[in-house]
């Protein structure tokens, strides 16, 4: 059984061993072999970037299909704020949760109210906060992924708030049982999700404890069935009342920089796109961004609005969300959790997360730091005899990487087809050399081991 | 066969390239993770190679950085041709620099290069001859995780 849980599949039938997604991605996860893509589990992150550049749609996603519904007696959406910008800039988040219910949910969380207790929650978190700076959000899944594979000496950074969709989860689920007399076993709640990696946020949370969210079904796969829905939805209320209702604070939620717009926070960074967050998080490990309050930062290009399964534009629905953002402020529209409130929950423990962030480091070369070494020394020869050229056509993104996967074994120098013949031979022979000299060592050893422990009892 | 195994890689590092800057801290960052090293001893070792790497990076034309591993340390070692330093015992105080007034409005040159150095290695040597350069040996112990 595998130890990590991914939310990404690769459908062999489709998939016709292109490359393009072993070319994008950005922790060099995938490897092309006899002609197929495969993942390796310890390196991917979940971030989805494979899933947009996949020609074939080989890439699936694995959340889940509607009818996951009918295995509870009562079920809740609870939307990414990203789902209230994929319609027209008329249609407003009532109307959205309107239709959500016509498609037989029986309740839905308005996620930008819950956004905004947590905003403030942060808020009051960084007015006391001592630790390392910058504190970097949690709230992109491949974020967290990502630093503890790559940057686990910034676990320490990463905030402690929880993030709203488990909250909205937790609190609904509590109310509902209650008012219904139902077990929270028999309470659905489902999170409408922008991206696959929020699904993994659900099955295996970094934290190792239970999510209060059941499923995750994608934007894309409801959006259609969602559009007919509002169609049919009775209008209430008029446009501007329907402004009336929403939390400014929350709307941010959806896009790169809209926590820290909203909240108006100083000394904060927004970061989006994986590899801009690579060199970020460079900056963070060498002490250069201390300065800095706050991080938000999304694997996705402009945060969750750039989600791999959303629907819109990313940088149409982006400006969506940014427009309404503008209108509320101008409106000067709040409509937002009272502070004091949030106060009295923040003192009570309700928003921070329970269990700890641990490391998750890629498997070195050997257990054993000397062999470790020689293996390191082994892999810069065989990189150093290479065409350097990053092809891919052995089937790693590239030739470091290859060198990488020779050395332990997941792939033979004959792969590299731009090699001339005989020089792969000679570089075979190089290799075999190395091993035949590791395993003599690896006997002297043993012998001069055994001979000290025979030494040791006279 | 413990003391047999040295893995050494040397790099150039250009004067006034500081778009490139931190790449070599970067991959011997990459390579520690690739043999297992544990996390502070990495972070030690990448923050010791950054500010090494920036102070040639800032002041001299151009130098060699070498760097080594053995099964009991991690040796940093740059020779730079450049303008040397004066005062080493100087340069090693918080908050003392030579940088110009537009090297500090990029942000760099608060005075923290050199004793950032020495804060993180277990041991730190400074050669200068001025007007020729400097030697920069820094050496960060495997066994030691714990300093700081």
């Amino acid at each position: 059984m595998n130890q990590y849980f991914h939310s990404i599949r690769i459908d062999e039938d489709k998939c016709d061993g292109r490359m393009k997604c072993m070319r994008i991605c950005p922790t060099q996860a995938i490897r092309i072999r006899k002609g197929k893509a495969h993942i390796l589990d310890e390196r991917c992150i979940d971030c989805g970037e494979c899933i947009n550049v996949c020609p074939t749609g080989a890439i699936v996603p694995l959340t889940d299909p509607f009818g996951e519904l009918s295995r509870f007696r009562y079920t809740i959406a609870i939307p990414s704020p990203a789902l209230y910008a994929q319609f027209g800039t008329r249609i407003l988040p009532d109307e959205i949760i309107a239709g959500l219910k016509k498609l037989g949910f029986d309740d839905v969380v308005d996620m930008a109210f819950t956004c905004g207790k947590v905003s403030f929650a942060i808020q009051e978190f960084l007015r006391d906060y001592t630790g390392p700076k910058p504190v970097i959000s949690n709230s992109c899944p491949a974020v967290v992924r990502l630093i503890q594979v790559r940057y686990p000496s910034l676990i320490e950074h990463i905030s402690t708030i929880n993030v709203p969709r488990e909250i909205a989860a937790r609190e609904i689920k509590r109310k509902k049982s209650k008012r219904y007399g139902l077990d929270e076993k028999e309470i659905g709640t489902f999170y409408i999700t922008p991206c696959p990696v929020k699904m993994i946020s659900i099955k295996q949370p970094a934290e190792k404890k239970k999510s209060f969210l059941d499923g995750a079904i994608s934007i894309s796969d409801i959006y259609g069935p969602l559009l007919s829905a509002m169609e049919n939805v009775e209008k209430k209320t008029s446009y501007r009342q329907a402004l009336k209702s929403i939390c400014i604070l929350g709307l941010g939620w959806g896009m790169a920089g809209g926590v820290c717009r909203t909240l108006r926070l100083r000394n904060s960074l927004s970061v989006s796109g994986l590899n801009e967050i690579l060199k970020v998080f460079d900056d963070i490990e060498r002490g250069k961004l201390r300065h800095i309050d706050y991080i938000e930062a999304y694997s996705c290009l402009q945060g969750c609005v750039g989600g791999s399964l959303t629907v819109e534009n990313l940088y149409n629905s982006y400006n969506k969300i940014l427009k309404l953002i503008e209108t509320l402020e101008y409106e000067k529209i709040k409509a937002c959790p009272d502070i004091r409130d949030i106060r009295r929950l923040y003192a009570d423990n309700y928003f921070f997360k329970t269990g700890k962030l641990e490391p998750r480091p890629i498997k070195p070369l050997d257990t054993d730091l000397a062999a470790a070494i020689h293996k390191r020394k082994e892999m810069e020869m065989i990189y150093e005899n290479l065409p350097k050229i990053d092809c891919g056509v052995c089937g790693s993104p590239t030739c470091l990487t290859f060198a990488e996967d020779v050395v332990k074994g997941e792939a033979s120098i004959e792969d590299c087809i731009i090699l001339p013949i005989d020089k792969r031979k000679e570089i075979k022979k190089m290799i075999e050399n190395e091993s035949n000299i590791e395993n003599k060592k690896d006997k002297k050893t043993k012998k001069e081991s055994k001979n000290e422990i025979k030494g040791n009892r006279q | 066969m413990n003391h047999t195994e040295v893995f050494s890689q040397n790099f150039d590092i250009t004067g006034r390239d500081f778009s490139r800057a931190g790449s070599i801290s970067s991959k011997i960052k990459e390579v520690l993770q690739e043999i297992g090293i544990v996390s502070p001893i990495i972070t030690r070792t990448a923050i010791a190679a950054y500010e090494a790497e920036m102070n040639v990076v800032m002041y001299a034309r151009r130098g060699k950085l070498t760097f080594t591993l053995t099964p009991d340390m991690i040796q940093i070692k740059i020779e730079d041709e450049g303008p040397g330093i004066e005062d080493i015992e100087k340069a090693m105080e918080e908050g003392f620099s030579t940088a110009t007034q537009e090297m500090r409005e990029m942000g760099f040159g608060a005075g923290m290069g050199l004793p950032n150095i020495k804060k993180n290695a277990d041991k730190f040597e400074v050669n200068s001859v001025p007007g020729k350069g400097t030697v920069y040996n820094i050496i960060i112990k495997l066994n030691n995780p714990d300093k700081q």
